[in-house]
């Protein structure tokens, strides 16, 4: 409970936050936004997931909510925990509505469920007196069903690249998803038929949080030392948990082949999320792909190393993402914040932000990919007209004002009834 | 005055939540028969609506189905025909869907492997809903309007510029309307504006193009 404490006492260090997006993105970004809060004023909204840090989500919801409790809105944070059990099913869950032909034991699916029971009893008052309960993936979906005397609306939200789910696993969280209000993907590509409204909200990063702030140069260039990265060769660096989807391996691959043409080093940076029991095995992969190559850097970073990471992606000349699916992938959208263009895998929510041959490019093997790194390396011109053009459009379309925007006029659309019009002004 | 009809020009913004339909294509076959079956208000949010969702300005094509017929279905052919159609040339919403119908249709017949070809990466029909804001600006005199657009946000320009010509009964715009209402020195103007064409242009294009017109 000591992080809700921290979001939730931390005004102080808060109340600037909207006056900052204002000298940011100008007055009336933060304006719609009081105006939209105005009719939300004092509503009761707790959002549920799986870990407090490590991931996108915790990282979104550390910086929502005391936007939202800048806006005199009630907002809390509740974490749903469990045995190993539990998080090998939500992990296989992961796993099936991005594809894979899995399906969690019996005992797993127990273990889920019982673990939702147990949130829902233990957080009752909170859960069935609130305005909005915002429940985030898989993990806590089953706790609305035991919650019948619930009074607020409650609104799935898909953080995960559902486009070809594994038909057994989504018919099995169908049952529960089906009794929300509204639910919430990031593409229209991943919604599912479902007997409520389901709105398109991509998520977005908080430009001046540790990991996207401004540092000082000598900030970035201390991590050449700190890691043993050589000042003379460009920098290749993919940030990302290691997990499979992501496809470290494929991105070693890449630079194998393109290493064969121009000098280069890589790093990959990844840690772990505590609801993530597969990382330790995947790691061990990378490690054994990277075999004894001086050049390339495997990084196991702790979830609070955001400034490292800052100044990772700073420091680098390209950022990969090669994932072979992706929900939307925030290390994207940062590294585009930092005016890097980004090589990404064809898929998801990276189809999103890397405009191909604007921002980046949208690759589908270790050889594309390598073709992208050897052109950008040898066209430097053309590396620094994507990466302006890159922060443009994230300043234009995936700052948290954005996708705060959208929720508070979700919530406002679901309590009045409409997917049409709001006036608010 | 809220958009026209009075001496002052409230000025408000917009933005909007993209949703889903239900409604998807994998193919031009399938495409057609969705067309004849979704909301109108889906057909506008793939002309129009998309101006406010996060995008990319792609200066080829302007409508969604056009972009999906080149990108998804790689048919240079037909995305170059839908990108020709101007939504302004259509005086309701369901003459629209069914220029559209007839031009994928037309493709259908002239080249049968489109019958069954498999897109790349499906259509997803969706429609939005809108946010109105205030936008805490009040125009009284026709000379300042330029000055004031050089400073709103793009959403300014979408609701009074392009939504304002499903809102209105007549399809005009709320500028234009407004201006005629400020008398014979302003009528002029005031024709001009009704006369920008909206379409083909980013919502920043948009605003440059009645600047120009208000200055000249």
């Amino acid at each position: 409970m000591e992080a809700v404490l921290d979001v939730a006492t931390s005004t102080s260090t808060t109340a600037s936050m909207l006056d900052q997006y204002a000298e940011l993105l100008g007055e009336h970004v933060v304006d719609h936004l009081r105006q939209l809060g105005r009719l939300l004023a004092g509503k009761k909204v707790v959002h549920v997931n799986s870990t407090r840090e490590g991931g996108g989500v915790a990282e979104i919801l550390y910086k929502l909510i005391p936007l939202m409790r800048e806006l005199d809105i009630d907002a809390t944070w509740e974490v749903i925990t469990g045995d190993p059990e539990f998080y090998q099913c939500t992990k296989t869950f992961h796993n099936g509505l991005q594809g894979w032909n899995v399906m969690p034991s019996h005992k797993m699916l127990a273990a889920y469920e019982a673990a939702n029971e147990r949130f829902a009893q233990q957080y009752a008052d909170v859960l069935s007196s609130a305005d909005f309960v915002f429940i985030h993936d898989p993990q806590p979906a089953p706790a609305i069903t035991h919650l019948p005397h619930r009074q607020g609306k409650w609104v799935w939200r898909c953080h995960i690249d559902a486009s070809r789910p594994h038909r057994p696993i989504w018919k099995y969280l169908r049952r529960f998803v089906q009794h929300y209000d509204a639910s919430i993907f990031s593409l229209p590509e991943f919604a599912q038929p479902l007997p409520h409204p389901q709105y398109i909200i991509p998520p977005s990063i908080d430009p001046f949080s540790e990991k996207n702030m401004d540092i000082p140069e000598d900030e970035v260039d201390a991590v050449y030392d700190r890691f043993g990265l050589n000042r003379h060769l460009p920098l290749v660096t993919q940030v990302s948990r290691f997990d499979a989807f992501k496809d470290p391996v494929g991105v070693i691959q890449a630079y194998q082949i393109a290493k064969k043409i121009i000098p280069l080093q890589l790093v990959l940076a990844g840690g772990g999320a505590s609801d993530d029991p597969e990382g330790e095995v995947m790691l061990q992969q990378v490690r054994n792909a990277a075999g004894d190559d001086p050049d390339i850097h495997v990084l196991l970073l702790p979830s609070d190393a955001h400034r490292t990471i800052n100044a990772l992606q700073r420091a680098s000349d390209i950022v990969i993402q090669k994932s072979t699916k992706e929900g939307f992938g925030l290390t994207v959208t940062e590294a585009l914040w930092k005016r890097k263009p980004v090589i990404g895998g064809d898929v998801g929510g990276i189809r999103l932000q890397v405009v191909d041959h604007y921002t980046g490019f949208l690759v589908r093997t270790p050889e594309g990919c390598a073709l992208r790194m050897r052109y950008l390396l040898h066209n430097r011109e053309r590396l620094s007209e994507m990466g302006a053009r890159a922060q443009r459009y994230v300043k234009e379309n995936f700052l948290l004002t954005r996708q705060l925007r959208e929720y508070l006029a979700l919530m406002v659309g679901v309590l009045r009834g409409t997917q049409d019009l709001i006036e608010v002004g | 005055m809220d958009s026209a009809g009075n001496s002052e020009l409230k000025l408000r913004g917009c933005s909007q939540i993209a949703l889903v339909t239900g409604n998807s294509a994998t193919s031009l076959r399938e495409l057609r028969d969705q067309l004849k079956v979704v909301p109108t208000s889906s057909i506008y949010q793939h002309f129009w609506g998309r101006l406010l969702l996060p995008h990319f300005a792609e200066p080829e094509y302007n409508n969604d189905f056009a972009s999906w017929a080149f990108h998804s279905l790689q048919d240079k052919t037909l995305a170059e025909r839908l990108s020709a159609v101007n939504p302004l040339d259509f005086d309701s919403p369901e003459s629209l869907r069914q220029e559209l119908i007839e031009l994928v249709e037309a493709r259908l017949e002239e080249r049968e492997v489109l019958s069954w070809r498999q897109a790349d990466h499906p259509f997803f029909f969706q429609f939005a809903q809108m946010v109105v804001f205030d936008a805490n600006l009040r125009i009284d005199d026709p000379a300042k309007l330029s000055d004031a657009l050089k400073h709103v946000p793009e959403g300014t320009i979408y609701y009074h510029f392009i939504d304002a010509r499903r809102r209105n009964a007549d399809h005009s715009d709320d500028f234009s309307n407004w201006l005629r209402d400020q008398g014979p020195k302003w009528r002029e103007k005031a024709d001009a504006v009704s006369k920008l064409d909206p379409y083909f242009s980013t919502l920043n294009g948009i605003r440059h193009r009645l600047i120009a017109t208000l200055e000249h």
